[in-house]
């Protein structure tokens, strides 16, 4: 049978942001965003074998092979450098991983888990990977216990949503902006899709949380989060909210010019958001 | 003058000691002038060779290193030593134990246990209502702090869950002080993940307390039970241990020519030394200086023969690494498989070399095996079997690299898991992270939560505001040293030490 298999940027053993408790976190390559905010940019693209990076390596882990990218992992240093140089917003380090790798790393490391969540990128451009894998785990008696969660752009018809969520726990969906003007300006696309997936998850239990990116002068008017109230009261207004601060770490690009987010500016987002009778918003833990 | 009264002098006059602390000095200055016990050669040169380490317990030791009474007997019998008749009320109890705890000694002349503290007090709190039960444990650990004010003193909770257990955590949390440091031993059976929880809630809150795999160190001991004191030192009840020397295995390393000639040659001629010396230490102790006919012993609160010497070792991924070069192999410990497989490899040499060499009067004259902490002045030695800071994996691989030693060291072993300040709001991570650690092998679990005020150093705890206060205050030094004596006096309020602090690591003035 012809199992598929997944384009890994990274994978963590252990995280506390991704989800509820401890989970192992695949971050998968690719998106069908291009965010100019995004702290994961190398995490955009698939690599084109361009060997623009192979170059840059001083570590001598990137050849081209048969006009490939090949990486060594062993010979890495992890200085990144490769990620900094590529055209393309892709990873020359992404790894390809069998469904049966990842499973056998659950089935070794599920006393340490709650759960497993498929980040990126945005995970479910490797829809049929994350179908498969979910429902491997549940069918699984030693792994049936772990929580499958997605944390997605929101970028998936209703006909995707239908094929994973028989397996999903949980969605986390981001909602960048509620403007469709200000939400292109940020991602290159429009939000009516986004919007629809958080009223099919709602509808079927499965919005694990919503995500806002506060971004001073974007994403925290008056407008911005009347809307963004009026949609989430429209699902249901104990829904989480979970308020991130925009920071220049990790991104590229004209965004670093902009303003970060302090705390003030989320306490005054929060804070507008809890007025108008949302009851779980959730602030940053740390701020940068 | 002579240059030991000059040094005695030095200590009389500094201005940054308290009183306690220049008769504490004073008096290891005096021990110290006594010859040491042991003068065979060979183990004097290793010992200045910083191949081994007696952690400055004293020339002539004239008490364990650490004691864990039975407090149960002077609660049941009372003391006709102290006149204190068996208490019966909660507060005639805690009253009790306060007495009590002044005439335990250990190597810092403070006690390193106070005691199974749950188990201790249970039987007095029928009728005793929540609110009034927090407010007796929160003055007791407020008489703690401030006149015992040590980080090695500990208190344990556990197995099961209970009322005083509950308020204990309650009370910690709430406190946040540096003694006495705190550790719930975790038995599934036993405890429940109830209290499990609010103990990981702890950690996350305050990195306290330590959680201790109770089925693993109940196996390793008898009836009469153990407890955790000190940097994570599981030792014999109503008993502890004599003695602790360690050896610096990265030196060990060293000295040898290769993997093989390390555990056939180097490993066990230096840990016979290490025996040799526990040995002399030992023979003091118990035939010369006179402890054991001290009331506690008499009136049952310790055992003679329940005193185990503990063999400690550290270093050991420096020494793996360096063995791992002379192979012109580059795998590292706790990152390569190679790496970490013959650091098993060495556990195990060790504890079955402490498991059969004799030792006079110790607890069934065998020396236990122990990853020692460390102390605040080793050098490219890191503590125990730890993995180096700076060089540790994630949380889930860190606990699987080093979950097969635990088996190895009865006497306890830690390691110091630094968990992201992230987790505060997800602290259920914490208790699985947990629940994995001790479901995986580990004997005791610790974790440091990053932004906490409280946090671990080696084995003891320091509060960060005492470290930022110092900090300001070096700042309106410098803006003063050219005012004369009042810049003098200033300085020593800068270098005045902690009111807390560890005492087990300032083995002596000037160090």
């Amino acid at each position: 049978m012809n199992m598929p298999r997944a384009t890994v940027s990274k994978l963590l053993s252990f995280s506390c942001v991704d989800g509820p408790g401890s989970r192992m976190v695949l971050f998968l390559q690719g998106c069908n965003f291009s965010c100019a905010t995004c702290h994961n940019p190398h995490t955009m693209a698939f690599c084109n074998d361009c060997g623009d990076c192979v170059a840059a390596c001083h570590a001598g882990s990137l050849s081209l092979v048969d006009g490939h990218i090949h990486f060594d992992p062993t010979a890495c240093d992890q200085c990144d450098e490769c990620l900094r140089i590529c055209p393309i917003h892709a990873n020359p380090m992404a790894q390809h991983m069998e469904l049966s790798e990842v499973l056998d790393r659950l089935r070794r490391d599920s006393v340490f888990l709650d759960g497993i969540t498929v980040s990126g990128g945005e995970a479910t451009v490797q829809l049929k990977f994350v179908t498969a894998l979910f429902k491997a785990i549940k069918q699984d008696p030693s792994l049936a216990h772990l929580t499958c969660m997605i944390d997605s752009n929101g970028h998936l018809g209703p006909a995707g949503w239908a094929q994973v969520l028989p397996w999903t726990d949980g969605v986390m969906l981001d909602i960048k902006a509620m403007d469709p003007g200000t939400h292109k300006r940020l991602t290159g696309r429009d939000n009516t899709k986004v919007l629809e997936s958080a009223r099919i998850l709602h509808d079927a239990g499965r919005l694990e949380e919503l995500r806002l990116l506060v971004i001073p002068g974007l994403t925290d008017s008056v407008a911005e989060v009347a809307a963004l109230t009026d949609f989430i009261n429209g699902l249901d207004p104990a829904t989480r909210l979970r308020l991130n601060a925009f920071q220049h770490h990790g991104v590229v690009g004209s965004a670093r010019d902009w303003p970060a987010a302090d705390r003030a500016c989320v306490e005054r987002v929060a804070t507008m958001l809890e007025g108008a009778g949302l009851s779980a918003v959730a602030r940053p833990t740390v701020y940068l | 003058m002579p240059q030991n009264l000059e040094r005695l002098q030095a200590i009389v006059t500094d201005p940054t000691l308290s009183l306690a602390q220049k008769a504490r000095f004073l008096s290891l200055e005096a021990e110290n002038m006594l010859p040491y016990p042991e003068t065979h050669a060979e183990t004097a040169q290793a010992l200045a060779d910083g191949i081994l380490c007696d952690l400055a317990e004293g020339h002539a030791p004239y008490k364990p290193r650490y004691v864990l009474p039975d407090l149960s007997v002077l609660l049941t019998k009372g003391s006709e030593y102290l006149e204190l008749d068996p208490p019966e009320t909660l507060d005639e109890a805690i009253n009790c134990l306060m007495i009590a705890f002044h005439h335990v000694p250990s190597v810092t002349a403070m006690p390193v246990f106070i005691g199974h503290i749950d188990r201790l007090l249970l039987p007095y709190c029928d009728g005793v209502g929540e609110t009034e039960l927090i407010g007796k444990i929160r003055l007791l650990w407020r008489y703690i702090d401030r006149v015992l004010p040590d980080a090695f003193l500990h208190a344990n909770i556990g197995p099961h869950d209970n009322r005083v257990a509950r308020a204990v955590l309650q009370v910690d949390r709430e406190l946040q002080q540096v003694a006495p440091n705190l550790t719930l031993l975790y038995d599934p059976e036993l405890t429940g993940e109830d209290l499990l929880r609010l103990a990981t809630d702890n950690i996350v809150a305050c990195s306290k307390p330590h959680i201790a795999n109770h089925p693993l160190h109940a196996a390793a001991f008898d009836e009469r039970g153990y407890g955790i004191v000190s940097c994570y030192n599981a030792l014999p009840a109503a008993g502890g241990a004599g003695t602790l020397v360690r050896l610096n295995l990265h030196e060990v390393a060293r000295r040898a020519r290769g993997i093989d000639d390390f555990l056939k040659r180097a490993l066990p001629h230096f840990m016979d030394l290490q025996f040799r010396l526990i040995q002399a230490r030992m023979d003091y102790l118990f035939e010369q200086s006179g402890f054991f006919d001290n009331f506690i012993v008499k009136e049952g609160w310790i055992e003679r023969d329940r005193f185990t010497a503990m063999f400690g070792v550290y270093g050991m991924a420096e020494a793996v690494d360096h063995l791992m070069g002379l192979d012109n192999s580059t795998a590292r410990y706790g990152r390569d498989a190679e790496a970490n497989t013959l650091g098993y490899r060495i556990s195990e040499a060790m504890a079955a070399r402490v498991e059969a060499t004799p030792v006079r009067h110790a607890w069934r004259e065998r020396a236990l095996l122990h990853a020692q902490a460390g102390i605040s002045t080793d050098l490219e030695a890191t503590p125990g079997v730890r993995i180096p800071y700076g060089a540790e994996p994630d949380p889930v691989s860190h606990v699987k690299a080093l979950a097969p030693h635990h088996a190895f060291y009865p006497a306890g072993i830690s390691e110091i898991l630094t968990i992201d300040e992230t987790v505060k709001a997800n602290p259920q991570a914490l208790y699985r992270l947990c629940k994995g650690a001790l479901a995986s092998g580990f004997r005791e679990f610790t974790a440091n939560v990053a932004g906490n005020d409280l946090v671990r150093v080696t084995g003891y705890m320091i509060r960060l505001s005492d470290v930022e206060k110092y900090r300001r205050e070096e700042g309106s030094r410098i803006n003063t040293t050219g005012l004369g004596a009042e810049a003098a006096e200033l300085t020593g309020i800068l270098d005045r030490k902690p009111r807390v602090i560890a005492h087990e690591y300032a083995p002596g003035y000037g160090q």
